[in-house]
């Protein structure tokens, strides 16, 4: 088991380096850089560019290294020392910025997928069971709904309902008086509080699927004959259920996390920037429409890792509960 | 009856009638009594339809701009009015509406102006314009009957362009970047797949841990830093297919993964092996005995990539990183309705985002009917 998960881990260097990389080249994908931006700013408002000042900063920056260089400079910065390179825009070092922001990222999703996990299991189990019942069909409906909805539409929607029908404020991630104040159990439930109906939003869509494939997992192993022998030799009918199908319907299900998590990161994005969220994403969407190159390239690589630490759990989780994966 | 439907041994004239039908009769006759499915077949078309035709369907050029009717609410057609005789007649028409603004807090309002209607008819005759670019035309399927009046079916925007036009505009645009985005990651998946799951070895490891790693990224924030590296200059049409290209080089992936998937399935059957043995080349085993069984999964998974792409457009648009106004799609629309201040005044700035629900539905309705009817072992409806 331990040599499985070592070798997973030595397995996903190779990813991360790739992502990097990817990352890499895409914030240096627009033509130009951030200072001919930056100069184009200053001449719009009929500044006048100082030539030398320009030079510096492109020297400081390396801005004029050939790629491969610079991306050197970057990941190794960024693994020896923590440096994420300094944002042009605000004029402050990365990683003091997005720390608070990742973090909030990261609690945003993992509590999602903790919340489509707790929703989509016993309902999927409940479709299975009871198929083509009244609840089977509501779910189902409710499923495609959910799956055909853009995420951002809900949020919408939810803002609208929130603000005109009950006068309250759905946005953000804090109230005004705990926003800028310092972590304390009050503000760690109020956090709480807000996190609900973006957690709801984000995780519709893999919520739906997730019902869908539980559901025809359970419904490939419920007419089996290892369940009828079970109920033959007397089982309770719910001891049965969560002792042979649910668990063997179980296995694809967590490996589902693995494109669940993308997904679900994917997700909050659009509806981080509707409801001006906190987290990560807001500020990636700014970053990258000024070109702000090295914040909005920490954003992605920190959001792309995510989500492959999110399939690594997942990787393990399904050596945890099934040993033929394990063992070869 | 009921014996002539059923193919018994007994009925030698039924049997051969199905021992002889087509892959294509086989599969229609199997998706006919998906119901759900048929019914999101006929809708899928008739936005088609309306995608193709636009301009015939839409009453006013989408980017006319109006200010005396600026967030115009949404007025029902009325089939018949009483007249001053008392007598009722048959004339659609809406009620006329008009703009009062609060003298002290200038907030708009409309009301209705009694006795003043808009007349609507069929097949007015309008401005010529170009069907699809190519037939002049002089009139549109229906609008008021004096030319010059308005009328606003979904309301209007914070210009006062009729949303009604602007939607079915936006229908061709939305509706398209999912055919063509799919047809260009179609093109990527069949080649890399196929070569993949045909020869196997160190093509395919090399393109599976691609694919792998492509679908563990979040998709949205890689989209969104590609569609950041646009110019906002470009022209419309131009940055139509670059999105479009954007969407499809991660969309690719998932249909790779399916070909590969079936072609490693099917190289072992015994009549690749067969053809293979016979000297064909591998192009010859690929096309001619190998696609014929791949077709029907291959159309099942295109229906179900395109919702995937039109919500993509949406979602990227929704965020001003995707196409931009003057283009028009339901994605740009939506963009309309972003700050909660317009729509707690126009509600119907959310119409939009209903369609964008309904095709995407009805897609995903389409492409679950077309897997199971092209599915010969499956066991729903046969």
């Amino acid at each position: 088991m331990l040599y499985y998960i070592f070798r997973r881990i030595v397995w996903s260097i190779p990813f991360f380096f790739a992502i990097s990389l990817f990352a890499f080249l895409i914030i240096q994908a627009p033509p130009g850089d951030y200072l001919t931006t930056y100069a184009a700013r200053l001449e719009a408002q009929g500044q006048v560019v100082d030539q030398a000042r320009l030079e510096t900063l492109r020297e400081r920056f390396a801005l004029g290294e050939p790629i491969l260089v610079q991306y050197f400079n970057w990941i190794s910065g960024i693994i020896t020392r923590g440096d994420f390179g300094i944002s042009f825009e605000f004029q402050q070092p990365v990683s003091e910025m997005i720390g608070q922001r990742m973090a909030l990222s990261v609690v945003l999703a993992t509590s999602t997928l903790f919340f489509t996990w707790a929703i989509a299991l016993p309902i999927g189990i409940y479709s299975a069971v009871r198929q083509y019942t009244a609840g089977d069909y509501f779910f189902s409906i409710l499923g495609f709904i959910g799956l055909a909805t853009p995420n951002f539409l809900i949020a919408l929607a939810l803002m609208y309902y929130g603000t005109v029908h009950l006068g309250a404020d759905v946005t953000g991630l804090f109230s005004p008086e705990y926003a800028n104040a310092p972590w304390s159990g009050a503000k760690v439930v109020d956090l709480l509080k807000h996190l609900i109906i973006p957690v709801v939003i984000v995780g519709t869509a893999s919520t739906a699927s997730l019902i869908r494939v539980m559901r025809a997992n359970l419904l490939d192993e419920l007419f089996k004959p290892y369940v009828v022998t079970a109920r033959a030799k007397g089982l309770s009918e719910f001891r049965l259920l969560m002792k042979y199908p649910v668990r063997i319907a179980l296995n694809p299900f967590v490996s589902t996390i693995g494109w669940a998590f993308p997904q679900i990161v994917s997700g909050s994005t659009i509806v981080a920037v509707v409801l001006s969220l906190p987290t990560a994403d807001p500020l990636m969407l700014d970053a990258l429409l000024s070109q702000d190159m090295y914040l909005a390239g920490a954003f992605i690589l920190l959001l792309s890792v995510l989500s492959i630490v999110g399939m690594l759990v997942s990787d393990i989780l399904l050596a945890l509960i099934d040993p033929r994966i394990r063992y070869t | 009856m009921e014996l002539q439907h059923t193919a018994t041994p007994s009925d030698p004239r039924a049997a051969d009638d199905v021992a002889e039908a087509s892959q294509a009769r086989l599969i229609w006759e199997k998706f006919r009594k998906h119901r759900v499915a048929l019914v999101s077949l006929y809708i899928v078309g008739a936005f088609y339809v309306v995608a193709l035709f636009a301009e015939f369907f839409q009453p006013f050029d989408p980017n006319l701009t109006s200010r005396t009717d600026v967030y115009h609410p949404p007025q029902m057609i009325r089939l018949t009015y009483v007249d001053d005789m008392g007598k009722r007649v048959f004339a659609p028409h809406v009620q006329k509406q008009k703009l009062t603004r609060d003298k002290l807090t200038l907030k708009a309002s409309y009301a209705p102006v009694e006795n003043e209607r808009v007349f609507l008819r069929l097949f007015p005759k309008v401005e010529t314009y170009k069907l699809v670019n190519l037939i002049p035309v002089n009139r549109t399927l229906f609008g008021p009957v004096n030319q010059g009046e308005r009328f606003y079916l979904f309301g209007s925007d914070r210009l006062g362009r009729d949303m009604f036009s602007r939607i079915v505009a936006g229908t061709r645009i939305s509706m398209s970047i999912g055919l063509v985005g799919v047809g260009m990651s179609l093109v990527l998946g069949l080649i890399i797949g196929g070569a993949a799951g045909y020869f196997g070895g160190w093509f395919d490891t090399a393109s599976s841990r691609v694919i792998e790693l492509m679908l563990s990224i979040p998709t949205i924030p890689i989209w969104l830093g590609l569609s950041a590296a646009l110019p906002p200059s470009l022209d419309p049409l131009t940055r139509y297919f670059m999105i479009t290209l954007i969407l499809s080089l991660i969309g690719w992936t998932e249909l790779a993964r399916v070909v590969r998937g079936r072609f490693m399935a099917m190289r072992s059957e015994d009549f690749v092996t067969a053809g293979r043995l016979d000297g064909a080349s591998p192009r010859r085993v690929i096309f001619r005995h190998m696609m014929p069984s791949l077709v029907s999964h291959i159309i099942a998974s295109v229906s179900l990539a395109i919702p995937v792409m039109i919500l993509a457009e949406t979602s990227l648009s929704f965020l001003g990183l995707g196409l931009m106004p003057p283009s028009i799609s339901w994605g740009v629309l939506l963009k309309e309705a972003q700050n909660i201040r317009s729509i707690a005044q126009a509600e119907w700035l959310f119409i939009p985002g209903g369609f964008v629900v309904v095709v995407v539905l009805a897609l995903n309705f389409l492409g679950d009917g077309l897997r199971d009817a092209a599915d010969p072992y499956s066991q729903h409806g046969a």
